[in-house]
């Protein structure tokens, strides 16, 4: 299938939809492929051990102000929530809820990001960017600032820029020169300007641009360099591992030098010379459709699907998710060899739409389209202590 | 014969001058100076005492020093030179250091107070402002009024960690008893909606983790100042203006034009409160220094425009705030009559008080007198000054330094209630809009300019009103915001004198090199351009550069840009200066526009106002990029 430019505009529509979380997400074919492999023993001698949790799911029963939950931030002892209907924050089992009544620029709270140094969050809105400061909040639009656009898809905070992502390019605001500095089509080599997400290091800032692959900027030099899909814009993989997965990018994350990179057809890995991308097929990728990405580190890395939230660990991989066929709590690990494990559990996380995941020591905060989920870790002996980035 | 005569009248005048000048010598009264006078004056703006209270530290503003008194007989022990405009000093915890910011240098001086030396210059942030050093010794915290915002540099190294989010014009910083919290105030509101009212905060900050902790809300407080703490951490107080900006000025008699308060908050006092520091028919204008007596008996706090030290008694404000219900608004600011509770006395001192600092044995208090070269020594005991130190050998009075002091006093108006500088902080602008007509509520809003540079751009006023400085700030300010007897004609003079000297401070977005960055070129092109993007010529009243022309910025005509409001009543308007834009926040007349970029995406829908509805978003950032170099 070819990805033409007014085929965009439905797979648009195909992402505003799906956006709008199914109360469970269908069977598909893939999904019971899957399950013709899966081994429904429990455990049994050589699956890889991997982390369990125990789901706690809150949603606006218990507090949160929407279900709809888009994106997730730890912050030490806090967790913020990105809603469609305001910014959480979880502190000391109590829910405290900012709106556009307290300065927030939209209601739809759609990227998070934390400035560690200072502990100011960063939110990316469907209305503008706001700047949470102990309580206060600033928030830049494209008409009072120079924010390139008001629909934030994502946000990165780097030393003294923060780096967001629009749908109209991307750009840095400088926090102590009060200078922006705007990327796009005119200054980079970006083709399409809707860009989904950013991740920036100290050395390197990489920005996952819809239709337009990944690019990369350089901070040192300042040059740019852009990685697209070898093989064209096909959904057919001619070229395995040989470049980026495809070029509908929705979410990158830049960890240890590597750079984990998530679309809407697979996803891929990069250590600045070799590719390695995942696929249902011959991966634990519970679904192809990836709307986020976070790496733990060079090798671990969390993806966010339509169908699941999967952990890598480098070799194996494990699913946790309500049952696509009946919503049960499910759990399975497969191995190197594609060796599917059923592994028994009595929680999962609100939904199997995943949409966004942090992590807080042990545990993991995930973003659903149907609550927020805390995955309290229970055992394994792989630890994902993870690196603070 | 003639001769004679002519000798004896020369005689006769020399003897007259020698007397004139005997007398000048050893009358109290100051001498007063022409204009071309260039007299060198300290202005001494903060105290310090060293801790085992040996030395007086005393930062002069405007000759760039430190000056070192012994604490007992006041005698000068050393003066050191620190950088341009000095602005806040702090001990560190063992007294060996004295570090002070030079806020027109964005540099800060680390002095070793025992060789009494300048031993390194740290760059800091924009306009750099108030400073503690934390007690571990570790972090220096640096309050950047421009740049709003705190950094936390390394003590030794001077690095700078990271810049914590202040307040608006974030100026001062306190730490607390214990060693635990600093406290950042603002001298300039934040941003609120327009025509609502002003907002604040105590910005607190965990001097350990070197983040921001927790924002005190405080609401209609437009600029705070100084805060003190009692020596238990359990009571804070800060200096504050309440202006009451969204009624009209010019009603002085009815309503005034501020309140001037103190915030209370900390443990004794529970939720913070406002409490005003004015009586009935006597304000206490501009208040800035605070201390608190270490027995927890008194406060003490400057008020710059009345030339005093109020003195309030900590026992009986408490009594007053636990027997009245508290406002729902959390202020008695309105409660004129308040004050009477607990303010025991106004000891006069001298000209704009400014900082305090009271001995280790609670027995003195020292002011000092920023427009007076002196410090007064108040006896806290009886509350009277009970000697005045002059820091420096001139008693001539400049023409400018007359004009300055009456910039500064709240004794020319109505009840003593507002000066110049009021509203104009510092000699530059308070960030907030304005009703200064008595043509009727909510009728002819305007923003307050700053003031530097403004010499040679006649006419004044946002609507070309005032022909000249002395008509701007002589009967139009007479009758309509003191509310009091006319100036003379030589103080108005000399007023006009000062303000016409306001020197523009560093513009903090130039490059070092004096060269324009590539997005302030990029800007200076659509600034200056004839032809719009597509091709059509731009009318010459329609480009940037025609109205917007000159070293400043202005042809000084007025024309109509579109941005007149149903409660204007003309929409001509002189075209404003550009010194320093980036600064002065919110723009237009009537300060209806919160940033740069709303000037044009919100409020030039018809290109009225330079044609710029063809740009794209970066190249409107490019234009305001150049605009903020100016």
């Amino acid at each position: 299938m070819k990805t033409k430019s007014n085929d965009r505009v439905l797979l648009i529509a195909l992402a505003v939809a799906l956006a709008a979380a199914p109360a469970v997400a269908p069977q598909t074919p893939a999904a019971s492929n899957k399950a013709v492999h899966r081994s429904h023993v429990a455990q049994h001698i050589g699956v890889p051990k991997m982390p369990r949790y125990l789901f706690e799911n809150f949603t606006t029963a218990n507090g949160l102000p929407d279900n709809h939950v888009f994106a997730v931030l730890v912050d030490g002892e806090r967790i913020w929530a990105g809603t469609e209907n305001g910014l959480a924050v979880y502190e000391n089992h109590i829910w405290k809820v900012y709106t556009t009544n307290d300065g927030l620029a939209h209601r739809a709270v759609i990227s998070l990001a934390l400035d560690k140094r200072t502990g100011d969050v960063w939110a990316g809105t469907m209305g503008g960017l706001s700047r949470i400061s102990a309580g206060r909040i600033e928030s830049f639009t494209q008409l009072n600032s120079g924010l390139s656009n008001d629909v934030v898809y994502g946000v990165s905070v780097e030393g003294e820029h923060v780096w967001v992502a629009t749908a109209a390019g991307a750009c840095s605001y400088n926090v102590r020169t009060g200078q922006w500095q705007l990327f796009n089509e005119r200054n980079t080599p970006m083709l399409e300007i809707w860009v989904y997400g950013v991740s920036a290091a100290a050395d390197k800032v990489y920005f996952a641009v819809w239709g337009s692959g990944l690019l990369e900027l350089d901070q040192t030099t300042g040059r740019w360099d852009k990685y697209e899909d070898p093989d064209g814009e096909t959904e057919l993989v001619l070229f395995k591992d040989q470049g980026l997965i495809h070029e509908i990018v929705s979410s990158v994350s830049y960890v240890d030098k590597i750079v984990w990179a998530s679309t809407y057809f697979g996803d891929s890995r990069y250590d600045g010379r070799y590719w390695h991308n995942f696929l249902t097929k011959d991966s634990g990728l519970p679904s192809n459709f990836t709307l986020f990405v976070k790496g733990v580190d060079a090798n671990r890395a969390w993806f966010c699907t339509d169908k699941g939230l999967a952990y890598y660990d480098g070799v194996n991989w494990a699913v946790y998710r309500p049952s696509l066929a009946d919503g049960k709590p499910e759990m399975t690990v497969r191995d190197a060899n594609g060796q599917v494990t059923s592994v028994p559990v009595t929680t999962a996380p609100a939904h199997n739409y995943i949409l966004g995941i942090d992590f807080a020591g042990s545990d993991i905060w995930v973003a659903t389209a149907k609550g927020l989920s805390h995955g309290i870790y229970q055992s394994s002996t792989t630890s994902i202590a993870n690196k603070e980035k | 014969m003639s001769q004679r005569i002519q000798t004896a009248a020369g005689t006769g005048l020399t003897a007259l001058a020698v007397a004139l000048l005997a007398v000048a010598l050893w009358t109290d009264r100051p001498v007063r100076a022409s204009e071309a006078d260039a007299v060198d004056y300290a202005s001494p703006l903060e105290v310090l005492f060293s801790p085992n209270g040996s030395r007086i530290y005393v930062l002069c503003q405007q000759s760039d020093e430190v000056r070192v008194l012994n604490a007992s007989t006041y005698a000068p022990v050393a003066t050191i030179s620190v950088g341009h405009l000095p602005r806040g000093m702090a001990l560190s915890t063992a007294g060996d250091r004295l570090f002070v910011t030079n806020s027109w240098d964005d540099t800060l001086s680390v002095i070793d107070t025992a060789r009494l030396a300048v031993v390194a210059t740290f760059d800091v942030g924009a306009e750099p402002s108030g400073v503690v050093a934390d007690r571990s010794g570790k972090h220096l915290f640096v309050a950047n009024r421009i740049s709003n915002d705190i950094a936390v540099l390394d003590a030794h190294s001077g690095a700078e960690e990271k810049r914590l989010l202040g307040g608006r014009g974030v100026s001062y910083l306190t730490i607390s008893p214990d060693g635990k919290r600093i406290y950042a105030t603002h001298i300039y509101p934040n941003p609120t909606p327009h025509r609502t009212a002003p907002e604040s905060e105590i910005s607190v900050i965990d001097a350990a983790r070197t983040v921001v902790l927790e924002r005190i809300p405080l609401h209609s407080i437009a600029g705070v100042f100084h805060t003190a703490f009692s020596a238990d951490g359990a009571i804070g107080a800060a200096a504050a203006y309440h202006p009451k900006n969204l009624v009209p000025l010019a009603h002085l008699e009815h309503s005034g034009a501020f309140a001037y308060t103190l915030v209370l908050f900390g443990p004794a006092i529970g939720q913070p409160v406002e409490i005003p520091l004015d009586e009935l028919e006597r304000y206490a204008s501009q208040p800035f220094g605070v201390a608190i007596t270490t027995d927890k008996s008194r406060i003490y706090v400057t008020a710059g425009g009345s030339e005093c030290v109020i003195a309030i008694d900590l026992a009986r404000l408490l009594r007053f705030l636990h027997s009245h219900p508290r406002p729902a608004s959390g202020s008695f600011a309105s409660y004129l009559s308040a004050s009477a509770n607990y303010v025991i006395a106004r000891i006069p001192v001298g000209h704009n008080p400014r900082g305090v600092a009271l001995s280790r044995d609670g027995a003195r208090l020292l002011v000092a007198n920023r427009l007076e070269d002196t410090l007064s020594i108040i006896d806290t005991r009886t509350n009277r000054v009970t000697r005045t130190v002059a820091l420096g050998e001139t008693r001539v009075v400049s023409a400018m330094r007359r004009g300055e002091q009456t910039f500064y006093t709240a004794g020319q108006s109505f009840q003593g209630q507002i000066g110049c500088a009021s509203c104009h902080i510092d000699s530059t602008f308070d960030g907030i809009t304005w009703q200064l007509e008595p043509s009727g509520f909510g009728r002819d809003i305007v923003d307050n300019k700053m003031l530097e540079n403004i010499k040679d751009t006649e006419p004044y006023k946002w609507n070309g009103g005032n022909p000249d400085i002395p008509t701007e700030c002589g009967p139009r300010t007479e009758k309509y915001f003191w509310r009091s007897e006319q100036y003379d004609n030589l103080t108005l003079a000399d007023l006009a004198v000062y303000i016409r000297s306001l020197p523009p401070r560093p513009n903090r977005w130039r490059l070092a090199n004096g060269e324009l960055s590539p997005a302030q070129e990029r800007g200076k092109a659509i600034f200056e351009r004839s032809v719009d993007k597509f091709k059509k010529p731009i009318p010459e009243y329609n480009r940037c550069a025609y109205c917007h022309s000159g070293p400043k910025g202005t042809n000084q005509k007025l024309f109509d840009v579109g941005t007149r409001k149903p409660t204007d009543n003309t929409g001509l308007l002189k075209a404003a200066m550009l010194t320093n834009i980036a600064l002065t926040a919110p723009y237009l007349h009537d300060g209806s526009a919160p940033t740069l970029e709303e000037i044009w995406t919100v409020y030039n829908p018809d290109d009225k106002h330079g044609r710029t509805n063809d740009l794209t978003k970066d190249e409107l950032n490019d234009l305001i990029e150049y605009l903020r170099m100016r």
